[in-house]
């Protein structure tokens, strides 16, 4: 058994002296681990930092098998991340969020393309939050989590939407509300009109897609959000209302 | 019937850089001569597993506490290094190229490895540079997703401190050639041109 690809690393893990253990994402095969022998060694271990895209190849005697990588950088969005915290913690909390919420070897070619988006968004600043944002979005109805953003539940109007139901995940208009706006999450403009995205824009964001990634993605295995999630979310809480370039 | 040879092969074939058969290679060498080879190393084994500590100001390994670098008083105080390991704080005595003190994390946040903030040593730091003295903290970390986003972290954790906050460089190493080196690599280099 064996296929070759482009493929996003999501995470490595040591293994022995100088192996490692690692999770992709690539387009057609979806989620794949596998042992990548030599790959925590000093010569291998930046081909498989988490956010690189490597040319892949997975082998294995038997498909039910871990099977093995060999795989040859093609791009390293890292090295552009590794200076920019805000950067950074996106392409942690990216990885760390498809390695943990996606099954295992099923065709992803959406989430494949949403994430590359966002890698190649790392450069641009804090703007790259957008994209994470609806990445983040598309992941919750890949997995059949989707939120209906395309009317307001009480009253059925199509506009003025500016809350989402944190139990149903439906959109709720401003005057649809009414006394319960408290206990729903604010809907981030930029997701509905046309607002441009700002930090505040970007914490109600991940506040929204957080609750529910937490809640029906990792929650129904027992697990908290990926660490990496939780630290970006601190991160972007610390940003200037009115820093949308600053770090 | 394991023999206690083999108990010893098998303790050896644990250590980083052996298997069973180089376990076995060493071993052999070491029973060849006992008098010269194996009491000095098994005295010395004992010395050290007795008296070596961690200590408790920087978190490297010696046989004194505080360590004999914290004890120098030639070292620039001022002068704070964070390394993740005393492996790296090794390379980093190895190179001779710092002069000041050193502070050991223990380790680097990572989400796989399961290592969040409460296992790394960094409640010791804040206090060193509280009490003043200390002008500027070198973050000498590993140049990896968990290395960077660390050093992101413990700059964040000082930062209320005042205390100067730099990172040690990342690009072409000495002795090499610019098309061997990989992309990621070259960025760094070209991004932290002067």
């Amino acid at each position: 058994m064996e296929w070759a690809a482009p493929g996003i690393v999501l995470a490595a893990a040591p293994y022995g002296e100088g192996d490692a253990l690692c999770a992709v994402l690539s387009e057609e095969s979806g989620l794949y681990r596998g042992l990548v022998r030599g790959g925590g060694s000093r010569a291998r271990a930046a081909t498989w930092q988490p956010g690189n895209i490597v040319q892949l190849r997975w082998t294995a005697r038997l498909p039910e098998q871990l099977g093995s990588f060999t795989g040859e950088l093609v791009h390293a969005p890292v090295a552009f991340a590794m200076q920019d915290r805000v950067a950074l913690a996106v392409l942690a909390s990216a990885c760390a969020t498809a390695a943990g919420a996606l099954p295992e070897r099923e065709p992803q070619p959406a989430i494949f393309r949403g994430l590359l988006r966002v890698l190649a968004g790392l450069a641009t600043g804090p703007e790259v939050l957008t994209d994470l944002v609806r990445w983040e979005l598309d992941l919750l109805r890949e997995l059949g989590f989707g939120l209906d953003l395309s009317r307001c539940a009480v009253t059925g109007v199509t506009g003025g939407l500016a809350y989402v139901s944190p139990r149903t995940g439906r959109a709720v208009s401003a005057e649809g509300a009414g006394l319960w706006r408290e206990r729903l999450l604010p809907l981030p403009g930029f997701l509905y009109g046309n607002t441009p995205p700002d930090a505040a824009g970007w914490r109600q964001g991940l506040a929204l897609a957080g609750h529910f990634l937490a809640r029906d993605v990792f929650g129904a295995r027992h697990q908290a959000l990926p660490a990496a999630r939780q630290r970006l979310a601190e991160i972007v809480a610390g940003l200037p209302e009115d820093d949308s370039e600053g770090h | 019937m394991i023999t206690d040879l083999d108990h010893l092969i098998g303790l050896f074939a644990k250590l980083p850089g052996f298997g069973p058969r180089s376990a076995r290679r060493a071993v052999l060498r070491l029973v060849e001569q006992p008098e010269a080879r194996m009491l000095p190393l098994a005295n010395a084994l004992l010395a050290v597993a007795r008296n070596v500590k961690v200590c408790t100001v920087c978190g490297n390994l010696d046989t004194r506490d505080p360590c004999g670098i914290c004890a120098d008083p030639h070292r620039e105080r001022d002068l704070i290094c964070v390394v993740e390991s005393v492996g790296d704080l090794w390379a980093l005595e190895r190179a001779r190229a710092h002069h000041g003190l050193y502070h050991v994390l223990g380790g680097t946040l990572s989400a796989i490895g399961g290592t969040g903030p409460e296992d790394l040593n960094l409640a010791s730091l804040l206090p060193r540079l509280g009490q003043g003295g200390a002008g500027e903290l070198i973050l000498a970390l590993s140049a990896t997703v968990d290395g960077a986003a660390t050093a992101h972290w413990v700059a964040d954790k000082v930062a209320p401190s005042g205390v100067r906050v730099t990172r040690v460089a990342q690009g072409v190493p000495m002795g090499g050639a610019l098309d061997v080196l990989d992309d990621g690599t070259l960025a760094a280099a070209l991004r932290a041109r002067r």
